[in-house]
Formats: structure tokens, sequence, C-alpha cells
């Protein structure tokens, strides 16, 4: 059996009266990219926060590497309003914080860019292996940890490079041209060594060009940072290249699993999705 | 709140230019120093500029111990007051001798603590008493939504205030008498035999103790966790997305920015001479912050010099209008007790309603030195550069009202200091005015030719 990276059991998240996501179950293998994808308002994007810990599910468990990340259950006024299933199984409160998850080995980017605004984007680099950092407080405060910084830089500087993004290092992180500002993202979230890597529409506002290259970088850092990735996307051309699987949610349920192939066929998704919006 | 588009010297600097922009500033650090030094010399001792200096030094600490927080690391706290106060008090307590305790202590048997410390162990002691009281604010408030703690420690200041003035604790903190005769900045004079003062270092010895502790701030800005504080600043969600925990961070801010703060206190109290409760009331707070954004939210040089200026306005150049003016047989309206303030307030609300940057913007004294970055920048679409440009035209007029502001404040004031640093100022803004005007006529002869380009590929296509 191949190793499951991040598991979704029957995650329920309901805000007030809204049922978000609908009792979602899924697998992401090692080495896969997996794509998430549904009409706008599906939820996809609050799958992604209960996974990194911005939001506790309201009932369900998610599971990184084999360990329990958050479990959660409806507790007070939701106990009444909850409209989900799979109640009681999950008795267990566990949470984490989303830094906590972060250091776990799952990095995520935003849908609407979140860079450090007032800062390099070598500083936006270098902030993600704060976390990692081995000297103390007392230490770095100092400026004592010379060595180590210049390590950091180094790597982090090495790392822009990769990327294309060295030529920018100094410059401040939105000053960029949008396009990089993505790249930028993604390059952040690198920085802090994810096993698994969740993109939350990095091809939004891209062209057709700009997504092509897009899906090579993409194949590219998975190949060579050892990723799993796990993305939301609404550019078919680059699900159906990239995704080794792909998940189809609307309106907070699951309705399609399979390959490109598989849900270029079904009939469900095609009426939910591909047949109103795209194509 | 107000943000720059442009961060300042805690970016990683380039290469070539960041040794020569250090050492210059490190030069006019050392010039302030050796300046200092000399006129304490020269001028007599009673001069009203120690006056300044001192208390000047002083509040620049504290202010930029607030910056830390609410420039740096986006937490609004409004305890400056209150962790000034328990510097000051643990200071005070700590180092009046033995002998004058009777004194002092008059009405509570000469007090609890019989004994007394140096001075740099009380200071550093002082500091400690002010972190361990924010640390255990922090830790329920700092895990709520940021707006709590300005709340809580507004609140707080007021508590400390009051309670130190309850005569229970009179045995520690004197009430509501006056805590005197430990060892204020005149003490650090060095006096010959004859008690005549050889060597003046009253005002010197503040402008290294705040010197040191503000080395320390930004040394702490530069490392990792103040790469941390700021990101935490620019974004609390992608920060904590980014591995960084949020409560420790801000919790660490907050202890080290009270540290100094409580520093700072001490310093009020050795620049007091004597010390009271009663004096530290929230609007020692919000002259404070008022110095933070005047100098401008997130530059620590800001600060500094915003410090010096707010205080010699206080207590120098606008003294003249609280007292009664005749020009012959005609009194002059308007000046009597009081009317400073007024004027200070509306100096200070044209300064936060129209130049939200603040003297200094996010800029550092380093910046100040650089040569302004061009020609390395990558190619970019015409499109793109014309936007640049327009952003750059935008910063030449803000350039511009800062250079007339700068230059008024020059002239109104016609002192010294002032005309340095607004010289300085203006010398470097208008650079920078000059170079975003050039740009703008760039923007617009790249924005005509970008239409036109766009045009062609319309008509292209079509
Ligand atoms: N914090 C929140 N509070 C209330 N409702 C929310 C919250 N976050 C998301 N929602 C709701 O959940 C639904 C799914 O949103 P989202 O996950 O952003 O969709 P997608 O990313 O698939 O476009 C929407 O109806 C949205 O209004
Ligand atoms: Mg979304």
């Amino acid at each position: 059996m191949r190793e499951i990276v991040m598991q979704m059991d029957n995650v329920t998240m309901q805000f007030g009266g809204v049922v978000a996501v609908d009792s979602l179950s899924l697998d992401i293998y090692k080495d896969e990219i997996v794509a998430l994808i549904g009409p706008n308002g599906a939820g996809k994007t609050t799958a992604f926060n209960v996974a990194t810990g911005v939001y506790a599910p309201t009932n369900g468990r998610v599971l990184l590497r084999g360990k329990i990340i958050a479990q959660g259950h409806p507790t007070g006024k939701m106990k009444h309003m909850y409209a989900g299933t799979h109640i009681g199984e999950y008795n267990k409160l566990i949470s984490h914080t989303p830094d906590k998850i972060c250091q776990m080995g799952m990095a995520r980017t935003f849908q609407n860019i979140r860079l450090f605004k007032n800062m390099t984007v070598l500083e936006n680099v270098l902030v993600a292996r704060h976390m990692r950092l081995n000297a103390g407080f007392f230490q770095s405060a100092l400026n004592l940890n010379l060595h180590e910084e210049r390590r950091l830089r180094r790597e982090c500087s090495d790392l822009l490079d990769m990327l294309g993004l060295s030529d920018l290092m100094y410059e401040n992180a939105a000053s960029l041209p949008y396009g990089k500002q993505r790249y930028l993202e993604i390059a952040r979230a690198l920085a802090t060594d994810p096993r698994i890597l969740l993109l939350d529409e990095p091809a939004a506002g891209m062209n057709p060009q700009e997504t092509d290259e897009l899906s090579d970088f993409i194949r590219k850092i998975k190949e060579d940072f050892n990723l799993t990735v796990f993305l939301i996307e609404h550019h078919m051309n680059l699900v159906m290249d990239i995704s080794d699987r792909i998940y189809v949610l609307d309106f907070g349920k699951l309705i399609a699993e399979g390959t490109p192939e598989e849900i270029q066929k079904n009939p469900a998704v095609i009426a939910a999705y591909l047949g109103v919006e795209e194509e | 709140m107000m943000k720059n588009t442009r961060s300042g010297s805690y970016a990683q600097p380039q290469e070539k230019t960041v040794k020569l922009s250090t050492v210059l500033s490190a030069l006019v650090i050392l010039l302030v120093y050796a300046a200092v030094f000399v006129a304490e010399q020269t001028l007599p001792s009673t001069s009203i500029l120690f006056t300044v200096l001192k208390k000047g030094a002083t509040y620049a600490l504290v202010a930029v111990s607030m910056n830390l927080l609410n420039g740096f690391t986006g937490l609004f706290s409004l305890g400056q007051a209150g962790f000034m106060l328990i510097g000051a008090y643990a200071y005070g307590i700590l180092t009046i001798p033995v002998e004058q305790r009777m004194n002092v202590y008059q009405y509570y048997d000469g007090g609890i603590v019989q004994f007394a410390l140096p001075v740099v162990p009380a200071l550093i002691i002082a500091g400690l008493c002010a972190a361990a009281f924010a640390f255990l604010i922090g830790l329920p408030v700092l895990r709520l939504k940021s707006d709590y703690l300005a709340i809580a420690t507004l609140g707080f200041a007021e508590i400390v205030r009051t309670i130190f003035q309850w005569d229970k604790l009179g045995f520690l903190t004197n009430g509501s008498n006056l805590l005197r005769e430990y060892p204020t900045f005149n003490d650090f004079n060095i006096k010959g035999a004859d008690g005549e003062v050889t060597l003046y270092l009253s005002t010197l010895v503040p402008f290294i103790i705040a010197g040191v502790c503000i080395a320390l701030i930004v040394l702490l800005l530069r490392s990792s966790y103040g790469r941390a504080f700021m990101a935490i600043r620019d974004d609390e969600i992608a920060a904590e997305a980014m591995g960084i925990n949020l409560a420790k961070h801000k919790q660490i801010a907050f202890c080290v920015s009270s540290f100094f703060a409580g520093i700072g206190g001490a310093m009020l109290a050795m620049y007091q001479n004597t010390v009271q409760a009663k004096a530290f009331t929230s609007a020692m707070t919000y002259e404070i912050l008022l110095i933070v954004v005047i100098g401008g939210i997130g530059s620590v040089t800001g600060s500094c010099i915003s410090s010096f200026l707010f205080v010699a306005c206080s207590e120098w150049w606008l003294r003249f209008l609280d007292q009664k003016q005749m020009i012959g047989n005609f009194e002059v309206p308007l000046l009597r007790n009081g009317f400073r303030l007024v004027v200070f307030s509306i100096i200070i609300m044209i300064v936060v309603l129209f130049f939200r940057q603040g003297i200094m913007g996010t800029k550092e004294l380093p910046d100040l030195f650089k040569p302004r970055r061009g020609g390395k920048k990558p190619k970019r679409s015409v499109k793109e550069k014309a936007e640049q440009a327009k952003e750059n035209a935008k910063e030449a007029l803000q350039a511009e009202e800062q250079i007339t502001l700068t230059a008024a404040e020059a002239a109104e004031t016609g002192a010294a200091v002032a005309a340095e640093a607004a010289g300085e100022e203006a010398a470097s803004l208008k650079d920078k005015a000059e170079e975003a005007k050039e740009a703008l006529k760039e923007a617009l002869a790249q924005e005509a030719a970008a239409a036109a380009e766009a045009e062609t590929v319309e008509g292209g296509e079509a």
C-alpha cells in the first residue's frame, strides 16, 4: 500500500446555518498531484482551511502522515444547528494551530495572495525558515548566530534562484507583478520544507501561456522537492494536464472522484460544473 | 496602520552599498555623541539644551520600545506609562542609599527594603519587573483579537498608577509620597576634591544608556525574530501559516517592549530627580504614541529624531506661547497659560492628518545614504513600467509635501538641532522628489507608448 500523506474523514464545516463542506472524505497519496475542483462557493477553500488548521472542523477529522491533526464534533449551540452526518464518531477534540501544522509538513498558498507586503522577496522566504531556526531567542536577537543567518540567506537565495526570482530578491514583495507574486507565495511555502503542498488557485489571473508555464513548474517542484501536491484550480487545461486524480466538490459535497479521463466523462460533473461554466 | 510601500533598512541591503551607508550612519551617530560631550563641557550646565537632550534621550528609548510593538509587530498597546512607572519605581526603590531610607520613607519606618543596588543592575531589574508584568497581562490578552490589547494595557496602566499610591503598600512604594535621593543623571558628573565638577557626564550617560538599549532593539529587529514580528504585522494569517507561533512571538515582542519601557521609566526617574506614581498618566502614553506617529511608524530613526523635536517643542521652543507678551502697550492676544498645548495639539493634528508617513516613513538612517536603486532593475513590460512610474510620481508629491513640512519646521524654530535634521531630511527628499518627477515624465511617455502599442495590437487582431 502506498503511504497516505493527508486524509480527511467525513469533514463537515458549518458556519451558522451554512454547511460549507459536507462530510468530505479524501485521501492524498505520496507523490501524487491531486486536484480539488468545483464551482465557486463549493467549499474548496474552506476544505483547505480546515486541513491547515485555520478552522476547526465542525465534525470529522484530518490526518497528516498518520497523525490526527484536527478532530471535532459539534459543541455548544452547534449541537442543535448541526446539519451534517456522522455524528458521534469523533468524540475526542483535537486541534492544532496552523503554525504547528505547517511545522508538521503541510504548507499552503492563498487564493487571495497573502505576501508580507512591506518586506523584500528574500525576507518573505526567510520568514518561512524562522520556525526551523537552531539558535535560541537571545542568540538570534543579539545577532550571534551569524553563521546560521548566512546559511539561511544562502539557502533562500538559492531557492529563489531555482524559481527564477533571484533578480527580484531585494525588491519589495508588493512591487512584484501579479504573476511573480504567485510564484513568490509558492517559494515561501517551499521554504517551510513541506511534505505536502496545498495550492489554492495558483493560476488565478494568469493567461493561457502563463498557465502552461505554471503546469511545468508545478511538476518540476514536485520532483525537485519530493512533494505531494494538492491543488484547487479553475483552469481545466492545467487540472487535466497535471493531476493524477481529481476530486469534485459541489455545494460542499463530493460528487465525483477519479482520473482526469473519468472526470471529463462523468455526467454528474458535467452537469454540475463543466457543462455550466467552462468550455 | 500606516504602511510604506518600501521597506526600511531591515531589508537585506545590496552588497556594495551596505558598507558605505553603514559606515556613514555610524559616523553620524558618533558625531552626535561627540557633540553632546563637547557641548556639555563648554556650555553652562543650566542650559535648557541639556534638559531637552536628557529628556529627549529618555523619550527616544520609550518611543522606540513602543514602535517595536506598534510599528514592527502590529500590536496596538497603550500601556507604556504603566510599564515606565514600574521601571521608575523599581529603580528608585532599589537604589535609594540605605542611610537615606529613613528620611525618604519617613511615614513608613524607612520602608522594607534595606539595601541599595548599583545603577546598572537596578536598571536591568527595573526592565525585568516591567517585562514580568507584561508577561502576565500577555498570557490571557495576546490570545484574543488584537484590539483587546489596547484596552487591557490602558486599564493596566491606570490600575498600576492607583496601586502604587496605595498606603498599604507604602512600605515598598512610599504611598503617595515622592521617592527621592536615588542616583540621578547629575550624579554621573565627576567631581574633584573641592566638590567642583571636573567632567560633565550627566547628559552623555543617558545618551549611552538609551543608545545601548536602542542598539539592542535594532539588533533584535534585524534578526530572524525581527522578521517574524514584521511578518505578523504584515499578515497574521500568512505568518501563522508559515509556521510562526503567533502567541509566542507576540508575547516576546510585548515583553521586550515593556522591558525597555521599564528602563525608560527608570531613566525618567533619574531625569526628574524625584518620582511619583501620580505623574504616569495616560497622557504620557499618548505623548509617546504621538512621537512614534510623527517619527514614522516602523522607523527607529524616526522615533529618535521626533523624540528630540517633541521634547524641544514642549519644553523649549513653544514655551513663549504660555507667557503674556507685550509689544509696547499692546498685549498680544491668546498668549497665556495653556495656549502652548493648543498650538501643540494643532501641529500634531496637522501631522497626523496630512503627513501620515511621519518624518521618516519606514526609512532608517542608513537608507538616507544609499544611492537610489535603479539601472539594475529587471526589464519590465511597458505597462508595468508606466504603472511603477505613476507610483513614483505619487511618492514625489508626498516627498514634496514633506520637504515643505521640514523646511517650515526649520524656519520656524531656527534652532540648530532641527535645522540640521531638517536639512538632511530635505536634501534626501529633494533628491527623491526630483527623481520621481523625472519618473512622472517617463510615465506619461510610457503610457502613451503603451496605449499606442495596445491599439496596434487590437488593430492587428481585428
Ligand atoms: N468564515 C466563514 N464564515 C461564514 N461563511 C463562510 C466562511 N468561509 C466560507 N464561507 C462560506 O462557505 C462557502 C464556501 O466558500 P469557499 O470555501 O470559499 O468556496 P470556494 O473556495 O469553493 O469558492 C461559501 O458559501 C462561503 O460564503
Ligand atoms: Mg476558493
